[in-house]
C-alpha cells in the first residue's frame, strides 16, 4: 500500500511539472499568432491587430475567447467518436514532445537517453492526427487535405532523420542535454551549414508551413483537413500547429545553435541566463517560420514532392557520408566509451 | 511500475481484441496503432528505450501509416470481410498454432536465448542504443547487411511495379526552364507585306 502512496505523489509531482512547462507554452503561442499577424503586416505595410489592449497586445486572447463561445458544429456523415479524437491527438502530441527538450541546463522534465529518437516518434505520431480528421469528416476537400499533408510528412521526415543523423555523428550520444553540450567549442551550423537549410526547410513542410501548407491550400481545398471543424476543436487544431513550430525552432535550437549555450565563451555573455539565449533562438527561428510566409509564394505539389525525393534526400544521404568520412579521416569520432 | 505495466499491458490486450473484433476495417487499424504505441509503453517499463522508440518510428510512423492509406483508400465492405474469415479461417489457425508452439519453445528456453557475449560486452555501463550498436555492427555484421539487401529488393520491386511511362504527360524541368535564353525562344522574322497596296 506504501508503495501505491508514492507511486501517487511520484505521479502528482510530475504532473505539477507537466502544468509548468504547458501553461507557459500555451501563452507562447497564444502570442506567436499575435506575432504572426504583426510580422506578416509589417512586410505588407499595414499595422496588424492594434484595437484590443494595448499595440492589440489582448487580441490572441480575444480571438481565444470568440473561439470557445462558438458552436461546435458535427457535420452528420462524419464518424463522431474519430472526428472528436483527431483534434485532441494532434493537441496531445504537440505537447507530449515537450518533456524532453532541455531549456537550459538541468531545466528537463525527462533527461531520457534516446530524447532525439522519442521527438521524431512524436513528429511522425503527429501524421494521425490530420489522417484521423481527414477521414473521419467524411469530405471531399478534408480527405484531399489529409493525403497530401500525409504524403508531405512522411516525405520531409526522411530528410530530417538524415539531418539528425549527421549531428548525431559528431555528438555520439541520443540525449538532448549531450547533443548541446558538444557544441561548447562550436555550434554545429557553421561545419553542417547546407544541413541546417535542409533541417529549416524540412521544418516548414513538416509543420505544415508556408510556402508548404499545400494540406490547407485554400484556395483549392477551402481549408484542408480541418474544413469541417469549428469552435475548440478547429482551436485544438490551431494550436497543435502553432505549438509544433515551437517544437521545431527549439529542435533547430538544440541540434544546430547550441541550445542554451551563449554565443562566445565570454564572461558577459555568461551573465544571461542560459534559459534566456534559448528563447531568444527560438525565437530567431520563428521569425524565419513567419518571414518565408510573408515572402514565399506556394509551391505545387509536384514541386513540393521533386524537392523532398529528389533533392533533399540526395543532398542530406550525401552529406552524411561527407561527414561520416570526414570525422573517421581526422580520428574525431565521439568515442562512446569515454 | 508495476501500475503502470498494468496500465499498458491490458490496453495492449484489449485493442489487440478489439483489432479482429471491430466491424469498422480503419477502426481496427487504429486500434493496432494503440497496440503498437502501448507495447512501446512495455517496452520503456523494461528498460529497452531504444526499442521502443524504432518501434514508435518505424511501425507506427511509416508502416501503420501506409496501411491505413491502404484501408482507406480500398473502402472494404462488410460482407466481404465476412465472407473472407471463412475461407482464410483454417490457415490463420494454423499460422497462429506455429507462432503460440514458437512461442511456448523460447520461454521454455530461455537460457538458449540469452547470448552471453552481450553480458560480457555490458560491464563499460554503455546505454542500450550503443550496445545494440557494437553488437549488430560487429558481431552480427554480414546478417545485418543481408536484411539491407533484402529490404532493397523489396524497395527496387516495388518501384518497378508502379514506375509506368506514359506519353503526352507534361514534366517541369527547373533546370532546363532556368537555362532558357533570349535567342532561344523568340526569333525575329523580317514579314514581307504583300496587302500594303
Amino acid at each position: 500500500m506504501d508503495n501505491f502512496f508514492i507511486q501517487l505523489i511520484e505521479i502528482l509531482t510530475i504532473s505539477s511539472y507537466v502544468l509548468l512547462i504547458v501553461g507557459p507554452l500555451l501563452i507562447c503561442v497564444a502570442f506567436l499568432t499575435y506575432l504572426e499577424r504583426k510580422v506578416i503586416a509589417a512586410v505588407q505595410y499595414r499595422k496588424g491587430p492594434n484595437v484590443v489592449g494595448m499595440f492589440g497586445l489582448l487580441q490572441p486572447f480575444a480571438d481565444g475567447v470568440k473561439l470557445f463561445s462558438k458552436e461546435t458544429i458535427i457535420p452528420a456523415s462524419a464518424n463522431k467518436v474519430i472526428f472528436i479524437l483527431a483534434p485532441m491527438v494532434s493537441f496531445a502530441l504537440s505537447l507530449v514532445a515537450w518533456s524532453v527538450i532541455p531549456i537550459s541546463e538541468n531545466l528537463v522534465l525527462a533527461d531520457i537517453n534516446v530524447g532525439i529518437l522519442y521527438i521524431f516518434a512524436i513528429s511522425s505520431l503527429s501524421i494521425y492526427g490530420v489522417i484521423m480528421a481527414g477521414w473521419a469528416s467524411n469530405s471531399k476537400y478534408a480527405f484531399l487535405g489529409a493525403l497530401r499533408s500525409t504524403a508531405q510528412m512522411v516525405s520531409y521526415e526522411v530528410s530530417i532523420g538524415f539531418v539528425i543523423v549527421c549531428v548525431l555523428l559528431c555528438v555520439g550520444s541520443l540525449n538532448l542535454t549531450d547533443i548541446v553540450m558538444a557544441q561548447k567549442s562550436c555550434w554545429f551550423f557553421i561545419p553542417l551549414f547546407p544541413m541546417f537549410i535542409v533541417f529549416i526547410i524540412s521544418a516548414l513542410a513538416e509543420t505544415n508551413r508556408a510556402p508548404f501548407d499545400l494540406p490547407e491550400d485554400e484556395s483549392a481545398l477551402v481549408a484542408g483537413y480541418f474544413t469541417e471543424y469549428s469552435s475548440m476543436l478547429f482551436a485544438m487544431f490551431f494550436l497543435g500547429e502553432y505549438s509544433a513550430m515551437i517544437l521545431m525552432s527549439s529542435l533547430g535550437t538544440i541540434l544546430f545553435l547550441g541550445g542554451w549555450l551563449p554565443p562566445l565563451d565570454y564572461y558577459i555573455f555568461k551573465i544571461v541566463p542560459g534559459f534566456l539565449w534559448f528563447f531568444i533562438k527560438v525565437g530567431l527561428l520563428l521569425f524565419v517560420f513567419l518571414w518565408v510566409r510573408a515572402t514565399l509564394p506556394r509551391f505545387r505539389y509536384d514541386q513540393l514532392m521533386r524537392l523532398g525525393w529528389k533533392i533533399f534526400l540526395p543532398l542530406s544521404l550525401f552529406w552524411v557520408f561527407v561527414t561520416a568520412s570526414v570525422l573517421v579521416f581526422f580520428d574525431l569520432l565521439p568515442n562512446p566509451y569515454g | 511500475m508495476n501500475l503502470f505495466f498494468f496500465l499498458f499491458a491490458s490496453i495492449t490486450v484489449l485493442s489487440a481484441i478489439a483489432v479482429i473484433s471491430s466491424r469498422n476495417p480503419v477502426h481496427s487499424v487504429l486500434f493496432l496503432i494503440l497496440a503498437f504505441v502501448n507495447s512501446a509503453g512495455l517496452f520503456v517499463l523494461a528498460g529497452a528505450e531504444f526499442l521502443a522508440m524504432i518501434l514508435l518510428i518505424v511501425y507506427v510512423g511509416a508502416v501503420a501509416v501506409l496501411f491505413l492509406f491502404v484501408v482507406m483508400m480500398l473502402n472494404i465492405s462488410l460482407e466481404e470481410i465476412k465472407n473472407q474469415v471463412k475461407k482464410y479461417f483454417y490457415s490463420g489457425l494454423f499460422v497462429g498454432l506455429v507462432l503460440m508452439v514458437e512461442l511456448f519453445f523460447s520461454f521454455s528456453n530461455l537460457d538458449l536465448i540469452r547470448n552471453k557475449n552481450i553480458e560480457v560486452i555490458n560491464n563499460k555501463n554503455l546505454t542500450n542504443t550503443h550496445l545494440i550498436g557494437s553488437v549488430m555492427y560487429t558481431e552480427y555484421f554480414f546478417v545485418f547487411q543481408l536484411s539491407g539487401c533484402i529490404l532493397l529488393v523489396a524497395m527496387i520491386g516495388a518501384i518497378v511495379l508502379t514506375l509506368r511511362r506514359r506519353e503526352g504527360v507534361l514534366r517541369q524541368d527547373i533546370s532546363k526552364q532556368v537555362s532558357r535564353k533570349k535567342k532561344d525562344s523568340i526569333e525575329l522574322i523580317n514579314v514581307k507585306n504583300d496587302n500594303a497596296n
